[in-house]
């Protein structure tokens, strides 16, 4: 496991339920927030390379939650990596507290964007990759996470066809696949940022190995994604 | 004479030029008018393609890196169709970009409804914070360019249209400037209607202002207007009709007053054809615009009423 001292708070892996439990209340989407958890924490763990005090340097990667319902997981892990306070936590989603049931990246320390509605993530981190590009900035590298079931909105099909002709290889995407899309086809997910010219890895979205592994592989001049397979929301 | 649009290039590319925090993101509309400038600056002229859910979102993106996003295509396309990600992808996110728009309410008729935009400044001012240009002339679409893209990380959209008045007149970027004084109304003209205006108001004892920047509304310029001209005030918008009544009303909130919008119509009008038969058809033709102005004014408090 590990471990990592924020603030002088030292919180690991095994952390996140106790977190995670601290944000109690009327919660309105209990099983989304679970299956980003492997996820988020091999990201901000291992592999993105922004820490608190970095929350303004040009140079720092960048994570874009797109999929912001169900956010319990996110905030947890900002707060195990002290982007936030851990005492913020028990009043998720009430009137005076910066955590909401979606994210604001104007209340949230560390969240790049705001999200809640649908598909909005990965075309602004097409328009991140492409605004770092043209300053200069090779080194930061963008990720978006969205679900299988916001791949429904089309807006991620026009950031997708782009992204992978344009060569935005800065452009990452973990898709949490907890078979929840209502039409999907199995396979189906990667083999649609396959045929837009991405490189495409599918993972077990709770082996912290393999999701580590997948995320770090090269994949020059091209794009990449991960599907990360999680259990089905309606299992 | 050259159109607005024929402007926009040229301007934009010298302001890429100048300022390397300036990107224009287009989907494939107007994308030949940057051929030069995409030689010159390949990572920061960017065509999405017919994508304009994501032509919103890079711009977004992009802003979010710092840079000033100008992003571009017809009204109807670049309002209307990813109008959430105007509203979530800018406002939400507290980023700035500008919007640059083309074909404007009907600037090109036979293209039908599909390619007319008349509530695009109606649906902006749903909107917190935006500031909105609409130029009368290519001259002052090419000021207002310029104020747009050097407004910090403002929201900033510029309305551009074929409809011209002749002359340029000098704007500011921020005030209603008084183009003729009488004493009994104000008639405000927002940009290409100018000339029609003051073809209808000629012989009339009536103040004339003219706006070209209509968000925010210059209340101030109203108020100080109907001090001397009375507060029977006559809207003359080149977008929906009544689009800035409330402005207006706001403006004048604690005098008595009247407000008439006068603009383009609600109602669909299946008709192709030229722009000057659409404005005849909308009553924004001179001969129509003297007769409601006249009879609004001619009115006055209570006749039509009685």
């Amino acid at each position: 496991m590990t471990i990592t001292e924020e603030l002088g708070r030292t919180h690991g892996y095994a952390d996140l339920p106790r977190l995670m439990g601290l944000m109690t209340g009327d919660e309105k989407h209990g099983p989304a927030a679970t299956s980003t958890l492997d996820v988020l924490w091999v990201l901000y763990d291992r592999v993105l390379r922004v820490r608190p005090e970095q929350r303004e340097d040009p140079e720092r990667d960048r994570f874009l939650l797109s999929k912001g319902h169900g956010p319990m997981a996110y905030y947890a892990v900002l707060a195990a990596k002290g982007f936030l306070p851990v005492d913020w936590l028990p009043q998720f989603g009430a009137y005076d507290s910066p955590l909401g049931h979606h994210p604001d990246r104007t209340l949230v320390p560390g969240a790049e964007i705001g999200s809640g509605s649908l598909g909005h993530g990965l075309p602004i981190a097409v328009g991140t990759a492409l605004g770092l590009r043209a300053q200069g900035l090779d080194r930061p590298r963008v990720w978006a996470l969205i679900g299988d079931a916001e791949l429904d909105e089309g807006s991620n099909h026009e950031a997708i066809a782009f992204a992978g002709p344009a060569g935005l290889e800065q452009l990452h995407t973990v898709v949490v696949d907890n078979a929840s899309a209502s039409h999907a086809r199995p396979g189906g997910i990667a083999a649609r940022f396959e045929a837009a010219g991405w490189s495409a890895l599918t993972v077990d979205g709770r082996d912290h190995e393999a999701l580590y592994t997948a995320f770090t592989a090269p994949h020059p001049g091209r794009p990449h994604v991960v599907v990360a397979r999680v259990e089905p929301k309606n299992a | 004479m050259d159109t607005m649009r024929d402007r926009f290039a040229p301007v934009v590319s010298r302001l890429l030029d100048e300022d390397p925090r300036v990107a224009v993101v287009l989907a494939e509309i107007g994308k030949d008018g940057f051929a030069e400038a995409r030689r010159r600056h390949p990572d920061r002229v960017i065509n999405v393609g017919i994508r304009e859910q994501l032509l919103v979102g890079a711009g977004a993106g992009l802003a979010l890196t710092g840079m000033r996003p100008v992003v571009h295509t017809f009204a109807s396309f670049l309002v209307e169709r990813p109008f959430e990600q105007v509203k979530l992808d800018l406002g939400h996110q507290d980023v700035g970009a500008v919007l640059v728009s083309a074909a404007a309410s009907f600037d090109w008729p036979a293209g039908g409804y599909t390619h007319m935009a008349p509530g695009d400044v109606a649906l902006l001012d749903t909107l917190d914070g935006w500031t909105v240009h609409v130029p009368g002339h290519p001259d002052e679409a090419e000021t207002l360019l310029r104020h747009a893209v050097a407004a910090g990380d403002d929201k900033v959209y510029v309305r551009l249209s074929v409809q011209s008045n002749a002359q340029a007149r000098p704007v500011d970027g921020e005030r209603f400037t008084t183009v003729r004084e009488g004493r009994s109304g104000v008639v405000v003209a927002v940009g290409p209607m100018l000339d029609a205006v003051l073809d209808t108001t000629e012989g009339l004892d009536v103040t004339v202002l003219y706006a070209t920047t209509v968000r925010p509304f210059d209340a101030a310029a109203l108020r100080r207007a109907t001090r001397t001209a009375g507060a029977d005030v006559v809207l003359v918008e080149p977008y929906l009709a009544g689009t800035s009544t409330a402005a207006a009303n706001d403006a004048l909130s604690d005098v008595p007053h009247r407000v008439m919008g006068l603009g383009v119509g609600r109602a669909e009008l299946r008709r192709y054809g030229t722009v000057a038969e659409h404005t005849a058809a909308h009553g924004l033709d001179a001969r129509s615009l003297r007769e409601r102005i006249s009879a609004f004014l001619g009115g006055g408090p209570g006749s039509e009423r009685a």
